[in-house]
């Protein structure tokens, strides 16, 4: 009888690792193959055969990414010194990522408290408006809004060439969805604790500030994740925006990669893998609270 | 309301109730500005403008139309063109090879029905395999399966367009490797993104090979998002509620369906709304695996918006468009609001 058991679940066990085994394959499949074409020192566009490590595998690929200036990337297409090097496209990478996430989770906490504690008039249509937007293809405002952030001036350089008109306008594409999800969580801490800290002598914002953000972080950790990646691979906004090339970021200098004619693919593979590092990173590191982030909203709510 | 309570007849009026709560609306408003600010500008003048663009012929001399400066009004103002642009649309009059705005729209419903049933099933059938008791690995498990996700979707698309190469991609040379292995003989020369023969007839004869290729890139994508949502919903179920199952004789089955599935249910359904959306609006898996072709036949609503303004240059049209796909959208997500109340308050 005992033992009918353990092979049972012995049974059950090798199953579970089959088909998790299966499911490994699949996801790991397409990320081998990108990595195996950056370690391909030929630059073709695909090896003629199917091997992790392709004949002749160097990091040359990596290295040139890393240490070279682009080519593609300079403000005088003569002189190398004014062309772009993987640190700066970085900096300016990360400065945009970071300015999105930061634009979308202060704004967008201070909104979803609001919906989510107080009756007030316009709050369901407010609501549904933010919702709605996260809808709505974007494609066709590209003009309107070139046109609008070139009106703005800082100094005399219109917004719309700046990197923080860049991290405005994805700060505001990524706000439905902060709004939407911090709301959902916001939903669910107790409204007791509130009304303790209230007796408590605090006030309305401290009580924000104090209390539901602390208790927030998974919603908050989900937010920044999102809007940071929104800011990390977007380039076809910053293509038709920005002018001066020392303002590229890494997605700009991936897309220009793709070029007309040969796309250097081993680079293009290095560059790739260069810039998904920093973003599973951050989500390994915020995993633990994007899974209660997500959900735990949508379970009470 | 000590005093209401002894005089009912003198009710405030309702000016007064509506005034009363105008100021306690003042404050919650005050929260919301910042983010309704910046949206303000930034998304909805452009959606506005966008609408007006919708009404007029508005083509590329009219980009140096601006509306702050009235001197380039009389020069570059596009002219109104009224519901013309829709009605190009719907009756495909637009001078495009292989348009077509029912099948479009018939393909892109198809492509999020088949897409988010895929992404649900697999990313529950996981969640649950990877939350059974006793299981060695869950951890490295857990960590590998995000991957697809916090891959830069962008990135995943150009490597899954290489992959399909003919000649020198992966699919195909994996096929090669599998025919020396057991001596089959399938084609490794498939060109996949350009096969016009539909592999299944009938029903699904509009459904080109290119379909399937670019549903298989968009499942590995799109399945670890809800298999983290119901992992977080599983997580929450307590045990007792299985155990007493088990007692009372309930079979596995059963209990998927009468206790996990109603509870994993509120935390999927908002997922489920989301990632229609999403799919819905997948511009980079189509954009840059298929390109919509062959003819067209896996263009989506987006990624035709997307051509209408980067290589026709009709941008009037491109509004049109754009707010057309808005309206289908915003019929969808109102039918899963009435499912799943999303924007109730919480104390309501």
């Amino acid at each position: 009888m005992r033992s009918q058991i353990k092979r049972k679940a012995l049974l059950r066990q090798i199953a579970l690792q089959l088909f998790l085994l299966a499911v490994t394959a699949f996801v790991l499949f397409p990320l081998l193959w990108i990595f195996s074409l950056a370690l391909d020192p030929r630059n073709i566009d695909k090896p003629l055969e199917l091997r992790l490590i392709p004949p002749g595998a160097s990091l040359n690929s990596f290295q040139k990414i890393l240490a070279q200036p682009f080519r593609l990337l300079c403000r005088d297409p003569s002189d190398v010194s004014t062309c772009m090097t993987f640190s700066r496209l970085l900096g300016n990478s990360l400065l945009v990522s970071l300015g999105t996430s930061v634009i979308a989770v202060v704004l967008g906490a201070s909104a979803a408290y609001a919906f989510s504690r107080f009756q007030f008039i316009g709050r369901q249509a407010g609501m549904l408006a933010f919702i709605v937007l996260i809808m709505l293809p974007a494609s066709a405002t590209l003009a309107p809004l070139y046109v609008l952030l070139t009106q703005i001036k800082i100094g005399n350089e219109p917004l719309r060439a700046t990197l923080p008109g860049l991290m405005v306008a994805y700060g505001s594409g990524a706000l439905p969805f902060a709004i939407w999800n911090l709301k959902g969580y916001f939903d669910t801490v107790p409204r007791e604790l509130e009304e303790a800290a209230i007796i408590d002598g605090a006030n309305q914002f401290q009580v924000f500030y104090r209390i539901i953000m602390p208790l927030s972080t998974p919603a908050l950790a989900v937010t920044i994740l999102f809007s940071f990646m929104a800011g990390w691979t977007e380039f076809i906004l910053a293509w038709t925006f920005l002018e001066n090339p020392s303002r590229f970021t890494l997605a700009m200098a991936l897309r220009a990669m793709q070029g007309q004619f040969a796309t250097p693919w081993s680079e293009f593979a290095a560059l790739s893998i260069l810039m998904s590092i920093p973003v599973v990173v951050i989500f390994f590191g915020l995993q633990r609270f994007i899974v209660s982030g997500l959900s735990m909203g949508a379970v009470k709510g | 309301m000590t005093e209401a309570q002894r005089s009912p007849t003198r009710r405030p009026s309702r000016w007064a109730t509506f005034r009363h709560q105008l100021r306690t609306s003042l404050g919650p408003w005050l929260y919301i500005a910042p983010a309704g600010l910046v949206m303000l500008v930034i998304t909805f003048f452009p959606q506005l403008f966008q609408v007006w663009m919708a009404f007029t012929d508005f083509r590329i001399r009219h980009l140096r139309f601006n509306v702050f400066n009235p001197e380039t009004w009389p020069q570059f103002a596009p002219p109104f063109v009224g519901f013309a642009n829709f009605y190009k649309i719907v009756t495909n009059q637009l001078a495009i090879e292989n348009y077509d705005f029912w099948r479009i729209l018939l393909f892109n419903l198809t492509w999020t029905v088949s897409n988010v049933f895929f992404h649900v099933v697999l990313g529950v059938i996981i969640a649950l395999a990877l939350n059974s008791k006793g299981l060695f690995g869950r951890r490295i498990y857990r960590a590998l399966f995000v991957l697809p996700w916090a891959m830069p979707g962008y990135i995943t698309a150009l490597t899954w367009r290489n992959m399909y190469d003919p000649r020198f991609g992966a699919i195909n040379q994996l096929i090669g490797i599998v025919n020396n292995w057991l001596g089959t003989s399938f084609p490794t020369d498939t060109r996949w993104m350009d096969v016009a023969q539909p592999p299944i007839g009938g029903p699904l004869s509009f459904l080109p090979l290119a379909f399937y290729c670019v549903l298989l890139a968009n499942v590995w994508l799109g399945w670890p998002f809800m298999t983290v949502v119901a992992t977080g919903a599983l997580q929450a179920i307590p045990e007792e509620l299985y155990e007493a199952a088990s007692i009372d004789g309930a079979s596995g089955w059963q209990k998927f369906w009468k206790i996990t599935a109603p509870l994993i249910r509120p935390a999927m359904v908002p997922a489920i709304m989301l990632g229609t959306i999403w799919t819905f609006n997948q511009f980079n898996v189509i954009y840059f695996i298929s390109g919509g072709g062959p003819f067209g036949r896996t263009e989506i609503l987006v990624t035709q918006a997307f051509k209408l303004v980067y290589e026709q240059r009709l941008y009037g049209v491109a509004a049109a468009f754009s707010i057309v796909v808005f309206f289908i959208l915003l019929i969808i997500t109102l039918i899963n609001n009435r499912i799943t109340r999303a924007t109730e308050a919480y104390y309501a």
